[in-house]
Parts: C-alpha cells; structure tokens; sequence
C-alpha cells in the first residue's frame, strides 16, 4: 500500500533497528530451522515474508533484499527496478517519469537512509545485478543461511 | 586532429601507455584536449548512406559521435549497427547502450561486436523507459542498470570473462562512459552518483542538456569534494533550443531537463530566437571550458544538427584544431 509505503521510509530508523534484532533472532534461531529443514520451510516463510513485506515496503519479492542500504525504500518499486540509484528522468516534482503520481523510490531512499545509521554511506555501495532466479524466494532465509555459512 | 601514428582509416590507433583504447577520442582527451562530441540521431531507415550524410554535418567539429540506442524509447536503427558503419570510414564512434531493451546475454554480446567492428568507446545508460516511445506496449527489460551495465563491461574488459566466469579470448578495449543529470531531483545525491559510476568503471561522462550554470557548478564543487575529479573526464551537455515556445515544451514534457525561466525570457525577448538559442549555448560553453574539471562538450542538437559546426566555430573552442574526419588531408597537428 503506497501510503504504508511512505510511513515505513518515514520511520526507517526504528525500522532498520527492528529488522536487525528479528535477523539476529532468525540467525539463533538457525539450529531450529536446520531441524525443520530449509526447503520445507521455504514455501510457508516466503508467504509471510511476502504478506508482511508487501504490507510495509510494496515488496516485490525479489528475494535479495536491501532495503536496509536503500532506506526501507523498496527499489524493486521503480519502473526500471534501479538498485542502484535513480535515473535521469526524476520530474521537477520529484515524481516518477514512468508512474508520475508516484514519488521517485530513490528520492525516498535518500531521505529514508538519512535516519538510518551508516545509511547515507550504504548509498554509495555499488549493488549487484539481480538474480532473476531468486524471485519470489525468501530473503531472510537466504540471509540466516548467508550469516551462519550453511549452505545457500 | 591527425596523428603520426595515423592508421588507414578503418584501422585502430596503436593503443598508447596508461590508455585502454585504441580510439582517438581517448587520445584527445588525455592530450589534454577540450573535446567536442555530438549526437547523431540514427535513421529510420536500412539505407547507409543515411547514417553516412548525418555523420558528415558534423565533419571538422567533432572528436566523437554519439550513437544512440532507441533514444526517447523510439525505434531507429541500432545503435551498434550505425557505430559499424561510421568505423569503416574511421569516424570515431560512441556506441550508446541503454539496459530497457535488452538483458545481460545480449548486452555483452553487442560489447564484445561493437568493439569487433572497431568501437572504442561505450556509453552506458539505463535507458528512458517505454511509456515515452512510439512502442509503449513493449516489455521494458532493465536487466541491469548503467552501474551493473558499467561493472559488466570492466569485467570484459579487464578480466576477460563474462558476468558467468566463462573466459573470453579477446577482451574488448573501450574506454568507458555514463550519463549523469545533475540537474534533477535528488539534486544533492547526484555527485555521488556519480562517484559510484567511477567507481563502476566509468572513465568519461557525458551530462543531460545544461541550462542552469549555477547549479552545473555546485554539482562540480560536489565533485571536486568528492575527490573523483582526477579519475574522469566531464563533457557537459548542451543544446540549442529554437524558441522559448520550444524551450517550454521540452522543459514540461521532456523528464529530467530542467531550464530556468531566466533561459525562456532570454529567447522570448529576442527577434531571432533560433540564432538567440544558439549564441546562448556559445555564451554557456565560454563558461563552462573554465569550470575546473570540464574536459569537453557534449553538443545535442536534434532536427538542426548543421547548428552544431556553427555554435564550435563561433565559440572558438577547439583553438584552431580541426578534429579528424575521413577525407582529411594527412597533415599532422
């Protein structure tokens, strides 16, 4: 939802803060989804990740997430899905080129990363081309797997 | 311009100590050069000839052409196949390349053919997208974006791989471009922009259309603080515009050019508006050649491309030299 969208850049802050302490969380909880096993888990966690990301960020399920250098601003929500910073063709308005009625995501990104700690600095990370084959995976569980050094 | 190490025309240049390409417009450039490169809108049309006539408007006045790659998401011919054919009379192409068509097997594909076909320099853009067009039904494809495009092009360059690790025999040698807005919105993160893209690999940049002089040169301060100044060639973009009814229309349709109302009055209040717009590019690359870090202009003049020899010649800013053209007689300067 567009509104929920801009409240979630508005209050990326406490956002960023919230997200580090459930990965930490996920990352302890790593024995447990050893146990589960990751490819049961798979299909129910990218459902509520689905739900609860679209909820608050219009989530595309990219399945690599970064929102956390892009100042909760999902970039998957540009029309030319930039991850790396906006194009040429923001309006003087500061809308979208594409979709005028909507804000350039990158705009919101800038403002969203300055109340997050680092974020200005995460801006300046050269992201890398999305892996199309991770649409519609889970994010988080690829970070735990990621941080614990198991098996993507 | 000419060298002594002239091929025939056709032929690369022998590549030069600290340069990755065998092209002149990298030699211009790093001799210090103020360079001069235009836009040449390729033809709807499979005939050669008419890339040919549009490239020739610009003999005597330009060090690179720009080939446009389905600019404004209209359908032309290909950007590569105009590139090919300016090489095989030794014009000195920019192949632009903009990521809305084509996904990431294509693009090093039309890399590494550019750069077979004699291409030295590369220009990469993310692309206008498709509402903008003659074909707004078309899948808009950003596979990559200008950074991933620029990162993808050094890794075929200077590690002769593709993005999948698969060797290639023959790196591509081409000197690296992006595109930067500094005049739209968000002003303040445009430096570091464009920063990242140096860092991405760009070595040249080439900016939208210039109207705002203030603002090009806080973007420039931006720059300097930066800390990249060192590590990249700006070419600042210019265009004459025809009236201030014209000026209007580009500033409220055109996304991402911005012209001030001081522009619009300056036209508005002159009798010849066509020659008014002209000087006032020739007022804005006097200015512009002292800003610290410009290398060049990048000159857009699109449906009067003849104004492009007129507006370098009055301004005066080659300082007698004459870029190379085929035809040129073999005299070295």
């Amino acid at each position: 939802m567009y509104a929920l969208r801009q409240w979630s850049v508005r209050h990326a802050g406490g956002m960023n803060t919230f997200y580090r302490a459930f990965e930490s969380a996920l990352v302890a909880l790593h024995p447990v989804w050893q146990r589960i096993g990751y490819t049961r888990l798979e299909r129910p966690v990218a459902a509520v990740e689905k739900s609860v990301k679209g909820l608050l960020f219009d989530c595309r399920m990219c399945g690599q997430c970064i929102l956390s250098s892009t100042g909760m601003s999902c970039p998957m929500n540009c029309p030319k899905n930039l991850r790396n910073g906006p194009c040429g063709g923001v309006r003087a308005d500061g809308h979208c080129e594409v979709r005028p009625e909507m804000k350039c995501v990158w705009l919101e990104a800038v403002a969203g990363s300055a109340r997050i700690p680092g974020g200005t600095d995460a801006l300046g990370l050269v992201q890398n081309a999305v892996d199309r084959r991770l649409q519609g995976k889970s994010s988080w569980l690829r970070v735990v797997r990621e941080r614990v050094g198991a098996r993507p | 311009m000419i060298f002594e190490d002239e091929p025939v025309p056709g032929y690369p240049l022998p590549i030069l100590p600290g340069h990755t390409s065998p092209g002149r417009f990298e030699r211009v450039l790093r001799a210090g050069q103020f360079a001069v490169t235009s836009e040449l809108a390729p033809p709807d049309s499979a005939d050669p000839e008419e890339v040919y006539r549009r490239a020739r408007i610009f003999d005597g006045y330009v060090d690179a052409i720009n080939a446009t790659d389905g600019s404004g998401a209209n359908c032309h011919m290909s950007s590569l196949a105009v590139c090919a054919l300016l090489t095989r009379v030794g014009y000195a192409p920019v192949m632009q390349i903009s990521c809305r068509d084509r996904n990431r097997i294509a693009i090093q594909g039309d890399i590494l053919g550019g750069a077979a076909m004699g291409v030295c320099n590369l220009l990469c853009l993310t692309g206008d997208g498709v509402q903008a067009g003659d074909h707004p039904q078309a899948m808009p494809v950003f596979d990559l974006d200008s950074l991933t495009l620029l990162e993808t092009a050094r890794t075929l360059r200077d590690e002769h791989h593709f993005l999948s690790g698969r060797k290639i025999s023959c790196a591509p040698r081409v000197l690296l471009g992006a595109a930067e807005n500094p005049f739209a919105q968000p002003t303040e993160f445009r430096a570091r922009r464009l920063a990242k893209k140096v860092n991405a690999g760009a070595q040249f940049i080439q900016t939208q259309f210039c109207y705002d002089l203030p603002l090009l040169k806080a973007f420039m301060g931006q720059v300097e603080d930066l800390g990249v100044l060192e590590s990249v060639f700006i070419l600042v973009g210019l265009g004459p515009l025809r009236s201030a009814r014209t000026a209007e229309w580009i500033r409220t349709h055109v996304p991402g050019v911005h012209i001030p109302d001081a522009v619009i009055k300056r036209l508005a209040g002159a009798a010849d508006s066509a020659l008014e717009g002209r000087n006032l590019c020739i007022d804005m690359i006097q200015e512009i050649r002292a800003i610290k870090g410009v290398h060049g202009v990048h000159l857009m003049a699109y449906r009067q491309e003849e104004a492009v020899a007129d507006i370098i010649a009055r301004s005066g800013v080659l300082n007698g030299r004459v870029p190379w053209y085929p035809g040129r007689a073999p005299q070295v300067n």
